[in-house]
């Protein structure tokens, strides 16, 4: 069984094609083209729909809807006077803590909620209203960051694509989304409706043409562009494209459909179909820096105290990666401190070598050094460093055709148990401790670089 | 009748974390305390208040963000449970307040005529913002005064921080005016922070003060000199720096709550009082009181 993205699709947020399709042809055409797919959706295999909701801002990294069953009743913040939408979804919320454990194991800020009462977006709402009435199949709701960057969004889905993979699911992914967002700001009667401005119809068709062509990718690099030229600086920038692109593999060949283009109180409405299949026109390359792993601005409670504190502390000499028979080595991970491989393959078992927090690149160490370059003691944070050991056994281990669920041994050593057992065992129950390996911890005197915290890990290739 | 009037205006901001601090009832999450400073400005806020006379909290909230036209809410009794989409770690406060829907069809209908979008909000399942919530219950945790509630439009989005303001300004002087045609005694509400750069983690409890600072040197900077324009009265020149100050300090005044009040306020020369300041997750917020009654005495 693998799992996979077996359909994306496009589709507005507006609460009009629900509440009132009847008052305009185009909202009519809009709720027939949701209808189609929700048809399509029916016709295939898919065991699970994952919503990247444009409508529900995040601030503290990314946030995945957990409540099994979140019920409410939703009400536009515009359009209240169209009606209400009684909800009650079925959320697979063992798919969202999978998504949260792998977002965090990529080094994003990530976590779930489920709290009676919270307010799911009316994007999310329309979305599973229309494509999947009755909760046919069970759903998956993540936020959009106000902050992320695409590096940041592309992670964010292959974290996603960690959990498909493993859990063998067959995946419809659903970007919530209008193109064009410039309403009237005034009110209109319905059959005043029309897409904004000519400039804002032109890009529509634009985008539109793209993806009806299966170039994804393309629109996802153009999105900067798209975002300047025809959307409403809200919080949430043109990001679903990246998001979407991304859980595509980046591709430029899929089979592109669309199924309805048309204005809702001035903004481009439209439904699209991408199917993996390739549409044989050749992929293209992808340009911009395929990122697995975030390594952003993430220590920013952190970094207030002192910006020239050395974060990159000069400490022992640097070391390429010892190459040989069967080593494993990566440049995603820190560079050895003496003349050895970042791992060994032994038959089907990985040996690696002492993995500490440093970040690969600039050498910096998250939650701070324990010195500085006197030796003068500084405060640090020990979740942040355990957290960055994790990350970067993670990457060792992908490296080796491995993950972090398949570690089977570990030897951690601390510099000070008093001090840190405790959040270094918290970030542990959150990690490695879901996996299950053994584990041994020994105080010892010193590490050879400022840090508190280095595991000795065995995993299964 | 005699005429209304405004008795104070505020600048009450509403990160939920005040509420989750402070532990009410109506809360569900339970805290350990946090952000006192702040905290003990809006007691300094409320003892101030104390003494004052009023029927009504007007509050105009960035968190209801309405794109086609500024609106008001026009149900009379509003009970449910406001859980903060960004925050519901701390915020899921059960409400049950009342609204002034004449005085909200009054601001309304006035700023109709004045040629602006408006609209009651007349569904009974809307949920109110946290925003509004926020602010009315540090202010007022009694919630024994009804509330009017109104949008933030979000010209800014469209347009520009000019023609946001151009309309605040305007929305501003109706709410003044139907205020003062309805012989009610005002408290004038702006829920929003200053500077607007938040972290984005989060501290294990989020009351761990020993990380709370402001986001960047910048934003501090910016934060003093909108506090001391408002200390020294000078309301004109604080709505003449708000397009810079939105744009680099990513401002919650864009949302026009600050510029409303000042014009409701006639942007005022007088100094105002600051209660208290603090940040929380890296923004900067302020608690001011323009205190109007003791103008006239
Ligand atoms: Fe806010």
């Amino acid at each position: 069984m693998s799992g996979e993205v077996i359909k994306s699709l496009i589709v507005p947020a507006h609460p009009h094609p629900v509440l009132c399709p009847e008052k305009n042809e185009g909202w009519q055409r809009i709720r027939d083209a949701y209808d189609e797919a929700r048809r399509q959706i029916e016709e295939s295999d898919a065991d699970l729909i994952i919503i990247y909701s444009t409508l529900w801002p995040s601030v503290i990294g990314h946030q995945i809807q957990a409540d099994p069953n979140p019920k409410w009743v939703m009400v536009d913040a515009d359009f209240h006077d169209l009606g209400s939408i009684h909800y009650s979804l079925r959320i697979d919320s063992d798919f969202s803590h999978a998504w949260n454990k792998a977002n965090l194991a990529r080094g994003l800020e990530s976590r779930t909620v489920a709290y009676e009462g919270f307010p799911v977006d009316v994007g999310s709402v329309v979305a599973l209203e229309l494509l999947n009435p009755n909760n046919r199949i069970p759903a998956v709701i993540c936020s959009t960051n106000v902050y992320s960057n695409r590096a940041e969004t592309t992670v964010l889905a292959k974290a996603c694509q960690d959990v498909i993979k493993a859990q063998g699911k067959k995946v419809v992914a659903v970007s919530v989304m209008s193109l064009s967002n410039r309403m009237f700001t005034e009110p209109i009667e319905p059959h005043e409706d029309r897409i904004h401005s000519l400039k804002d119809d032109e890009w529509n068709q634009k985008i539109l043409e793209f993806l009806s062509e299966g170039r994804l990718e393309d629109i996802g690099q153009l999105s900067r562009t798209i975002h300047d030229q025809i959307r409403v600086k809200k919080v949430v920038a043109f990001k679903p494209m990246w998001w979407l692109s991304a859980m595509n593999g980046n591709r430029n060949d899929l089979t592109g459909k669309v199924l309805a283009y048309e204005p809702i109180h001035g903004a481009g409405a439209a439904v699209v179909v991408l199917d993996p299949e390739s549409n044989g026109t050749g992929d293209k390359e992808y340009d911009e820096d395929d990122v697995d792993f975030y390594g952003g601005d993430r220590n920013v409670l952190d970094s207030g105290e002192d910006d020239s504190s050395p974060s990159t502390n000069s400490g022992p000499k640097l070391y390429d990666p010892v190459e040989g028979k069967n080593t494993v080595n990566t440049n995603k991970a820190p560079k050895p401190v003496g003349a050895y491989p970042h791992a060994r393959r032994e038959g089907d078992l990985l040996y690696l070598s002492g993995v500490g927090p440093r970040q690969p690149g600039d050498n910096s160490i998250p939650g701070g050094p324990i010195k500085d370059s006197n030796g003068n003691p500084l405060d640090y944070d020990i979740k942040a460093q355990t957290k960055a050991v994790v990350n970067n056994i993670a990457r060792i281990l992908e490296e080796a055709g491995s993950s972090l669920d398949k570690v089977i041994d570990v030897t951690s050593f601390l510099v000070d148990m008093d001090r840190d057992f405790s959040g270094y065992n918290e970030v542990w129950a959150e990690t490695l401790g879901k996996v299950g390996p053994t584990r041994t911890t020994l105080a010892i005197r010193a590490l050879p670089t400022p840090i508190a915290v280095e595991m000795k890990v065995i995993a299964k290739v | 009748m005699a005429k209304g009037s405004i008795v104070a205006g505020c600048l009450a901001p509403h990160p939920p974390h005040l509420v989750y601090a402070e532990n009410p009832e109506q809360n569900e999450p339970v805290s350990e305390g946090g952000w006192e400073q702040l905290r003990w400005g809006y007691e300094r806020l409320r003892e101030s208040l104390k003494n004052i006379d009023y029927d009504v909290i007007v509050v105009l909230s960035p968190h209801w963000q309405t794109y086609v036209g500024t609106h008001f809410i026009g149900v009379e009794k509003c009970t449910s449970k406001s859980v903060d989409p960004v925050f519901p770690n701390l915020f899921r406060f059960n409400y049950d307040l009342n609204i002034d829907v004449e005085l909200a069809r009054a601001i309304h209908d006035q700023a109709e005529s004045q040629g602006m979008a408006v609209k009651m909000m007349e569904n009974p399942d809307f949920r109110v913002d946290y925003g509004t919530i926020v602010s009315c219950h540090m202010v007022r945790p009694e919630w024994d005064k009804p509330i009017v509630s109104i949008s933030s439009n979000r010209s800014l989005s469209y347009y520009s921080v000019e023609v946001m303001q151009e309309m605040m300004l305007e929305l501003g002087r109706s709410t003044a005016k139907a205020i003062e045609e309805s012989g009610k005694k005002c408290l004038l509400l702006a829920s929003n922070s200053l500077s607007h750069r938040h972290f984005v983690t989060e501290t294990n409890p989020p009351e761990d003060m020993s990380k709370e600072h402001i986001a960047s040197h910048a934003m501090h900077l910016w934060d003093m000199r909108m506090i001391e324009m408002m200390r020294q009265g000078k309301s004109q020149q604080l709505i003449d720096e708000m397009p810079e100050f939105c744009e680099q300090a990513i401002a919650e005044a864009d949302g026009g709550a600050l510029t409303w009040l000042l014009s409701a306020l006639d942007v005022p020369e007088q100094p105002a009082i600051l209660h208290g300041y603090g940040t929380i997750i890296g923004t900067g917020n302020a608690i001011m009181e323009w205190p109007c009654h003791s103008w006239e005495e």
